[in-house]
This record gives C-alpha cells, sequence and structure tokens, in this order.
C-alpha cells in the first residue's frame, strides 16, 4: 500500500452560496449556448403543419430568456457575495491589486502553461490567473447581459429590459448587437474547455480535491501553507487589537 | 409677393379636386400619422389655412430612388402636393430651371425664406474628397452646410443620408457620411429605407405641414410614428417564426407555403420600418410577402451586414472571410489540440512532477 501527504488539513473554501452560484451559472451557460444556437440557426421542419396550434420555436426562445434572467440574477448575487462572503470569495482575489498576485500570476503561468517548473503553485482559493479569467469571463457575461437584453427589450413590456437599450445606438443598430451577442457566446464555449480541463488538470497533479471542492466546499491544504496564512491573520488581528487600544488611549485622555 | 398666399387646399380645388377627396387624404394621412379622430381635423385646418412649405431638396450622392419612391405615392392628392402644392424650389431632377437659373432659384429661396423653408437631402456626403460630389462648381459639403444655414428642418431621406447606404459600405473609398454626421448642432431627421416608403415620406411632410414640428424620433435619429416597430414584429409571416416553421431554401415546399423567411437571412428581427403595415406600392405588396427575405435597409450599415441570405455574423479578419461560427469552431478546435498537447506534456513529465511533489513531502527539496 502507498501512502503518502500525511500532513495535509481540510481548509473549507467555497461556501454553500459559491457553490450554489457556480453550478446555477454552469446550467444557465449550458442552457444559454444550446438555446442560443437554436435560436441563431433552427432546426429544420419539413412537415405541412400550420402554425396556429404550434409554438415550438417560441418555447426554445422563452427558455433562452428565462435563462437569461437567471443567469444575470446569479451574476448580481455573485457580485453580492464578492463583499459579503469569505475571504476566498472576496473581490480583491479577481482583480490584482498586490503585488505578491502578479508574482503569483507568473508564477502560475510558468508552471501550468509554459511547463517551465514543476513545483505546483499551491494557493487555497483561486490561482491569480483562474481568478483574473474568472474577472475578464464576468465582464463578458456582463456585455453579454447588456446586448441580450437590448436585443429582448423589443418583445417586452417591462420596463427592466428597456434600461439596456442605450447600446444599440451607441453600436448602430441591432445587428451589430447580434452578432456581438453570437461571437461571444463562442467566448463561453472557449472558456468552458479550458476551464474543465484546467480544473481536471490540477487534480491530476497536485490532488488536493480540486474537483470535488466545488461539490463539498474542502479543500485539503498542506499544512505548512495553512499555518503560515493563520499565523498572518493572527498578526492582522493583533495590530488591530494594538491600533484600537491606542484609539481608545487618545480618547481617554483627550477628550 | 402676392397678396396671399395660396393654400394646398386652394390648390387642390382650382386643380379640380373635390372637397370629399380632400377630406380623404387628409384622413389618410391622419391614420399613417397614428392621429386620433380629433388629430384629422388638424391636419385639414392646416392644409386649408397655411400657406404653402418651401423646400429644398438636395441631391448629393445618391441613386435617386428616393424621388422616384416618393413620385409613386398611392394618393393622388400626394403627388399633386409634391409636385404643386408643396413648392419644391429647387431639386435637381425635377425642376424646370437649369444651369445658372437653377442655382439662382435655391439662393432666391434661401434668401427670401430663411429660416422658414425645409431642407431636404437624398444622398451622402464625400469627405475623403469633396470633389468626388460636385454640383454647379461647388461640393455637396459647400452646398449642404450653406442651405443647412437658415433650414428651419433637415430632413435626410433614405439609407445614404441618414447613415451612407451603399456608397458607405467597406472600404468605403469617398468616406461618405451621412447628414447628421456633418451638420452639427441641427436636429436631423433620419426617414430611413433603401427608398423610404412613400407614404412614410408623406406622412413627414404632412406632420411638418400640420404641426409645425418635428415628430418624435427615435435614438437614431428616425421618426417613431413609422420605426418603432420591427418588420418581424409586424410580419404577417411571425406565427411561422413562433411555431419554428422556416423556409430551409428558396424553393422548397415551406416556401411554397409561406413559412417564415429567417433562415434565408431575414432581417426583419433586427430591422425597425413600417413595411408590414403600411407595405408598397399603394399597399400591394413588400419584400417578404414576396418570398424575398427583409434585407435591413432601414438600418445602419446594412451593406456590410452581409450575407442578404443567411443569418450569420461574417467577421472579415486577416484577409479571409469567415463567419462567427467558423472561426469559433476552428477556435475550439485549436483549444482541444492544445490542451491534448498539454495533457499528453503533463503525463510525460508527471512521474517527475509526482516525485517532485513526493520528495518535497520527505523533505530533502526544501
Amino acid at each position: 500500500m502507498r501512502v503518502r501527504k500525511e500532513n495535509l488539513k481540510e481548509v473549507y473554501v467555497w461556501e454553500i452560496p459559491v457553490r450554489i452560484f457556480h453550478w446555477l451559472n454552469a446550467l444557465c451557460i449550458v442552457v444559454l449556448i444550446s438555446t442560443g444556437f437554436m435560436i441563431a440557426d433552427p432546426l429544420a421542419i419539413i412537415d405541412a403543419t400550420e402554425a396556429t396550434h404550434s409554438f415550438g420555436f417560441g418555447y426554445i426562445r422563452l427558455i433562452h430568456f428565462i435563462a437569461g434572467f437567471v443567469f444575470f440574477v446569479n451574476l448580481i448575487f455573485r457580485l453580492y457575495w464578492s463583499f459579503a462572503g469569505n475571504r476566498f470569495a472576496k473581490w480583491n482575489n479577481f482583480v490584482l491589486l498586490k503585488k505578491e498576485q502578479w508574482q503569483e500570476l507568473f508564477e502560475v503561468i510558468k508552471v501550468d502553461i509554459l511547463m517551465l517548473k514543476t513545483k505546483p503553485v499551491e494557493s487555497i482559493g483561486h490561482n491569480a490567473v483562474a481568478a483574473t479569467t474568472y474577472f475578464v469571463l464576468f465582464l463578458i457575461s456582463g456585455l453579454q447581459v447588456i446586448t441580450g437584453f437590448a436585443l429582448y427589450a423589443k418583445m417586452s413590456q417591462a420596463a427592466f429590459p428597456q434600461l439596456f437599450t442605450w447600446i444599440i445606438p451607441l453600436l448602430g443598430g441591432e445587428f451589430i448587437v447580434r452578432d456581438i451577442h453570437h461571437c461571444i457566446t463562442w467566448v463561453f464555449i472557449l472558456f468552458m474547455l479550458v476551464h474543465v480541463y484546467l480544473v481536471l488538470y490540477h487534480d491530476y497533479i497536485e490532488r488536493r480535491g480540486e474537483t470535488s471542492a466545488m461539490i463539498g466546499g474542502w479543500k485539503f491544504v498542506k499544512e505548512d501553507i495553512v499555518e503560515q496564512l493563520e499565523l498572518k491573520d493572527e498578526e492582522m488581528e493583533k495590530q488591530k487589537r494594538a491600533r484600537r487600544r491606542r484609539e481608545k488611549r487618545r480618547k481617554i485622555w483627550r477628550p | 409677393m402676392g397678396t396671399k398666399k395660396k393654400t394646398v387646399y386652394d390648390d387642390c380645388i382650382s386643380k379640380g379636386v373635390s372637397r370629399r377627396d380632400f377630406l380623404k387624404f387628409c384622413t389618410t394621412m391622419g391614420a399613417l400619422l397614428g392621429l386620433e379622430a380629433s388629430g384629422v381635423a388638424q391636419v385639414v385646418k392646416a392644409l386649408e389655412k397655411k400657406s404653402r412649405l418651401p423646400i429644398i431638396w438636395l441631391h448629393l450622392q445618391e441613386c435617386t430612388c428616393c424621388s422616384e419612391s416618393f413620385i409613386r405615392t398611392s394618393h393622388p392628392i400626394l403627388a399633386d402636393l409634391i409636385f404643386d402644392q408643396i413648392s419644391l424650389d429647387y431639386t435637381e431632377t425635377l425642376m424646370a430651371p437649369a444651369g445658372f437659373q437653377a442655382e439662382k432659384s435655391m439662393h432666391d429661396t434661401m434668401q427670401q425664406y430663411k429660416g422658414e423653408y425645409i431642407l431636404m437631402i437624398e444622398g451622402s456626403i464625400p469627405l475623403e474628397n469633396e470633389a468626388y460630389c460636385c454640383i454647379g462648381g461647388r461640393s455637396a459639403k459647400q452646398i449642404l452646410e450653406e442651405a443647412a444655414e437658415g433650414a428651419k428642418a433637415i430632413v435626410a431621406w433614405g439609407n445614404c443620408a441618414s447613415s451612407g447606404c451603399v456608397q458607405a459600405a467597406y472600404p468605403n473609398p469617398t468616406k461618405a457620411t451621412p447628414v447628421h454626421r456633418v451638420i452639427k448642432g441641427k436636429t436631423v431627421m433620419n426617414v430611413q429605407g433603401c427608398p423610404p416608403i412613400a407614404e412614410v415620406m408623406a406622412g413627414i411632410i404632412v406632420h411638418l405641414l400640420t404641426f409645425n414640428r418635428i415628430p418624435q424620433l427615435d435614438r437614431l435619429g428616425r421618426p417613431k410614428v413609422f420605426y418603432s416597430r420591427r418588420v418581424h414584429d409586424t410580419c404577417y409571416r411571425r406565427a411561422n417564426f413562433d411555431a419554428g416553421l422556416f423556409v430551409e431554401s428558396f424553393d422548397d415546399e415551406n416556401a411554397k407555403r409561406g413559412y417564415c423567411l429567417y433562415k434565408m437571412g431575414c432581417k426583419g428581427p433586427s430591422t425597425y420600418n413600417a413595411c408590414g403595415i403600411i407595405k408598397w406600392n399603394e399597399g400591394t405588396s413588400f419584400p417578404i410577402q414576396s418570398g424575398h427575405p427583409c434585407i435591413g435597409c432601414s438600418e445602419d450599415g446594412f451593406w456590410d451586414r452581409t450575407p442578404f441570405y443567411k443569418r450569420q455574423a461574417t467577421i472579415n479578419a486577416f484577409g479571409v472571410e469567415a463567419t462567427a461560427d467558423e472561426i469559433g469552431l476552428a477556435l475550439g478546435v485549436a483549444t482541444t489540440g492544445a490542451l491534448a498537447a498539454h495533457a499528453v506534456a503533463t503525463n510525460i513529465r508527471k512521474r517527475r512532477l509526482i516525485n517532485n511533489e513526493s520528495s518535497e513531502e520527505e523533505g530533502t527539496d526544501h
């Protein structure tokens, strides 16, 4: 029996809201892509029916529109959770503002893509490359939502989709808006390919429960990495406490 | 100037048009403009009381199909309205004078009716080299700018004047530019279409005459009365779209049954026009009714949104023309290939990678 990796800890990385967002988002994307292609190029039906009793294509579009709304609301929820969620879900994971994040970005590119190094970068949450990709995808999703609702606005009596119609004169008509909406679909397909592959790759190489983490939320992380983080947290906590104490003292002496 | 300017109604009566026909015309126009029953009275009053509208009608980079459409309006009074009652003080195609006299006529109108005349333009303006379109020794841009100066309202007829049409199609060699991009600070009505529907053009003129102001415009400058609905939503074949019944090729059984032309590249779903309601040639038909997909002629840049007979986004990159789906598929295959190569490389290195990791754990590598 071969056994290894004894000194691992389980860390709760993906909270339930993050996981629900992830799978709902995945479901929406799959539904939107498949119905989207059906709308772009409908199935050929050769039969002599009259249109009166059939609403087949209408239902496909209905599913697309409903999935679009769910996709949008889900995105907004994730935006909220990037402020309310735990440290791995926070917005500052996705926008690279710190120097270490950029270092990690290049490190991950060297290891995973260029294969110049063999030592994996073991981040607990998203690594810097993944996070940046998700941030870009989030922006692209936004563009897809805007173009989608702008195209939908004419078919709706509701006030909400009308909020997005400004994009049409901005781009110069609905043709181009539709074309952009169509092209972005392919970005999602390409993203999905790479995303699924990389999850499998990380699981294969690092064996830390990368795949199952999005189901159960827990990930295996080396003790020393967790301890380092905990130490850093303690340090921060201490500093905070010290600052508070100092402020209190100031209040007492100088009323 | 005479003591009393002749009104449209005066002209009609003197031409032998009965009051009944006159009222019928006013009602038709009221209906086209979407007015209430009481609004028709306003139209009648305006045509009875108001004097003729002085109009300068410029022809720049264009094919005159807007004029052709206009002179084929279904209502006889309308034709009279155009040629006689509305004073077309200057229009190259239809005016009697020629040469210096014509130019003089335009200048006379511009001076006599300064701030009163309506400027109507057919055609775009070349900016690459202004000499590409010259009339009477002056460039289109000069003529337009001069005429726009004292105009009460500016109407851009058709796709040329509204967004450049075919001469502005890629690569737009003359840099054909629509009127609203040349004239700044003045509202330009974009009466879109290639050409616009005759009744739409007449409706705009009657609106100007009756209400003395320009109709409500959409965000692309098109009058909302006629351009607020998609061809798709007013199409009589729409039920087939919702049912998923489509024409697959122009000669198939489905085409005969009159199914939806969506898969034949119909641009109805992204085109705003009144074709489905007013139709063409005295309400006889419109492209979709005669089995041809809409090519979206009332939209900006419709010549570049090709192919006309396929619903595909074409991308013209690196000198190769391909549809978005072809490019997407190629990228998808390339990505899959790259991932497969990566997977193979990973496996070749796996032993080293794993050894590396386990040795790390044993503490030899640290």
